[in-house]
């Protein structure tokens, strides 16, 4: 099936929101939607959700013989599906572009990282060792598939318990799950993959992008790392051209995210485990709401609505000054004046104004939107510097209408 | 495939004995039993209509009626559109409001499209008219610069497009907003500053699940934090 096409008022619509610095549902630049980690009652299986985007996750393992370079090393096995009822646009089977680029992500991530012991994993030297298996369906598309597989892949893995194992001499006995408690995996950290969006060219960012803003974004920059800030794997796609600092600062912010979230997964192992001993109700089923037909429930949704008020506060203070900000610079045509609308008033323009646009070229227009790319990481930054940037951004009369 | 449920009918129907049952969207006959065929509440409306109210979001493209849509591709003479439904419809060319072989409409891929089904049935590939029966467009063609297109279930559109719909008068009262309403889901909104697009288009996403009441609290609020 196709999936539905992007309209151009969708495009133009979200590429100017972004530009004001406003998402869909109300988010700051920097937010992340709300995540809900839960588990189901076999060990290692995981549910993760990330606003709309639905993720689980299954660990199992097995004994096989190890390859031969590595003799007393276990083996992790990585495996990503995009199941049909994720997205109309995915086809079971098909091994589309998306479906590769996570695997080998996720793989970059949890396995080059080394995050799991494997030598931990070994059961009899060059024989047998055991072979870790994550593997990772997609339920519900909503944007951000990397981030949430992460998380889900990372919290089965801690939540798995392997069967105990017993070596008398040349016996090698596996113990079932009822004889000896299964014992968790060793994991040495656990590394998070954080995203962030660019648009217009790598002047605005934003992180957690929900599908929509994925459609109309420029491209993609994915850290993977633990919460000691030791940056497990960094992937930029889509082309852009990011300027060191902008990395930089993307890499202070997903440390910070990315202790919150590793506190989130702590917290729910811990819930988890709780649960378990004292004999209460877990898994699945438990977590789901109870949802009928009749009933009316929802998650609350923010409206973003504080704003307005604020913004109009600001507006009618500065109607005095000549603004600053302008929604939608015009260049009027010598000889004419424009009133009202919204914008500036360039009738009868004060004297003030005229001080301040000293640099008056034809180019300016042009030099600031070079200064624009140039600043880009100024923009960057949500603690708003931004003010000085569109300081320069005036209604241009080369003549005054007096 | 259904559940058969059979009800005792409250008094006052019983005197009209009606001896039609007209079956609505959701019930199905079958001899002298009426199958129920989607989940929902069973409503009904004097004298003799029963019909199934369900949660549905997926669209089944009905004659008749008026949907926006998107343009996917211009072949030959004609537009190939997706409504949201199984498949896409076809919109010809000359199907627009002054359009002739030499005068063609401006239309590009990717455009919003208010248009008609004059045929949607199971055995047909489903076509679109930006016209009505008198050759106007009477409202409908090409839309949308500027604002903002989201979706929502079913139910939420038919409660918008009622004749005494209260949540269209409760949003009224707002701010002002140009919003055009399709019977496949799709709302496209748009209002002077961003900031209330979005507005607009979160309060109706939140509407679905609510009560008369809440819905009243939660615009009162908005309004009062708005100037």
């Amino acid at each position: 099936m196709r999936d539905t096409p992007l309209s151009n008022c969708e495009r133009d619509f979200l590429l100017k929101a972004i530009q004001e610095k406003k998402r869909l549902d109300g988010r700051q630049t920097y937010d992340y939607r709300s995540i809900k980690i839960s588990f189901g009652t076999d060990y290692g299986c995981c549910f993760v959700d990330l606003g709309k985007t639905r993720i689980m996750a299954q660990v199992s393992c097995e004994l096989i013989t190890p390859k031969e370079n590595r003799p007393n090393e276990g083996l992790i096995f990585f495996n990503i599906e995009l199941s049909p009822m994720a997205s109309p646009a995915f086809e079971m089977g098909r091994q589309s572009e998306l479906l590769v680029k996570l695997n080998r992500q996720l793989e970059r991530c949890l396995r080059n990282s080394k995050c799991i012991d494997t030598e931990s994993l070994c059961v009899v030297s060059g024989e047998k060792v055991w072979q870790i298996r994550v593997d990772v369906h997609l339920l519900n598309h909503d944007g951000n598939l990397m981030d949430a597989a992460s998380i889900a892949a990372i919290a089965a893995l801690c939540h798995f318990r392997r069967p105990d194992v017993g070596i008398q001499g040349e016996e090698v006995t596996v113990y079932s799950t009822e004889e000896r408690d299964p014992i968790p995996l060793s994991i040495y950290h656990m590394p998070i993959c954080v995203s962030f969006s660019f648009f217009q060219q790598g002047t605005y960012l934003l992180v957690d992008p929900c599908e929509r803003e994925e459609r109309v974004m420029d491209g993609l920059l994915m850290i993977a790392m633990n919460k000691h800030r030791e940056i497990c794997s960094i992937q930029s796609s889509g082309g852009i051209m990011l300027l060191k600092d902008q990395v930089l600062r993307c890499s202070k912010i997903a440390s910070v995210k990315v202790s919150e979230i590793t506190e989130l997964i702590n917290k729910a192992l811990e819930n988890d485990k709780k649960a378990r001993k004292t004999g209460g109700k877990f898994g699945f089923a438990e977590s789901l709401p109870q949802e009928r037909i009749t009933a009316l429930k929802t998650d609350v949704s923010h409206v973003e609505m504080s704003d307005v008020k604020e913004k109009a506060n600001e507006i009618v203070q500065r109607a005095e000054v000549p603004p600053q900000t302008v929604p939608s610079p015009v260049l009027t045509a010598p000889g004419t004046g424009q009133v009202g609308e919204g914008l500036e008033n360039s009738w009868g323009l004060k004297e003030e104004e005229e001080e301040e646009e000293e640099d008056e070229t034809v180019e300016l227009k042009m030099e600031l939107e070079e200064g624009h790319e140039e600043k880009g990481r100024g923009d960057v930054v949500v603690i708003s510097d931004s003010d000085s940037e569109e300081e320069d951004v005036v209604i241009l009369n080369q003549v005054t209408t007096k | 495939m259904g559940d058969v449920f059979s009800f005792q009918m409250p008094e006052s129907i019983t005197d009209s004995k009606p001896e039609k049952v007209v079956c609505g969207p959701g019930l199905r006959r079958n001899g002298d039993e009426v199958l129920v065929c989607k989940s929902g509440i069973l409503r009904h409306k004097q004298p003799n209509l029963y019909w199934i109210d369900s949660q549905q979001r997926r669209y089944v493209p009905g004659k008749g009626e008026s949907v926006i849509g998107i343009i996917t591709a211009k072949s030959g003479d004609i537009f190939k559109v997706d409504v949201g439904g199984s498949e896409q419809a076809s919109l010809s060319y000359l199907a627009f409001e002054g359009a002739t072989k030499r005068n063609r409409p401006n239309v590009q891929v990717g455009d919003l499209v208010y248009s008609q089904f004059i045929i949607a049935n199971k055995d047909m590939e489903p076509e679109l008219v930006c016209i009505d029966s008198c050759g106007r467009a009477n409202g409908m063609g090409v839309f949308g610069a500027g604002g903002l297109l989201f979706k929502v279930s079913l139910g939420l559109v038919r409660r918008l497009l009622a004749p005494q719909s209260e949540i269209a008068k409760d949003l009224e009262k707002m701010f002002p907003f140009e919003i055009v309403v399709g019977m496949n889901g799709r709302v496209w909104v748009k209002s002077k500053t961003i900031q209330q697009t979005l507005i607009v288009a979160n309060l109706l996403e939140s509407c679905e699940n609510m009560t008369a009441q809440q819905r009243q609290t939660l615009f009162r609020r908005v309004a009062d934090g708005s100037i």
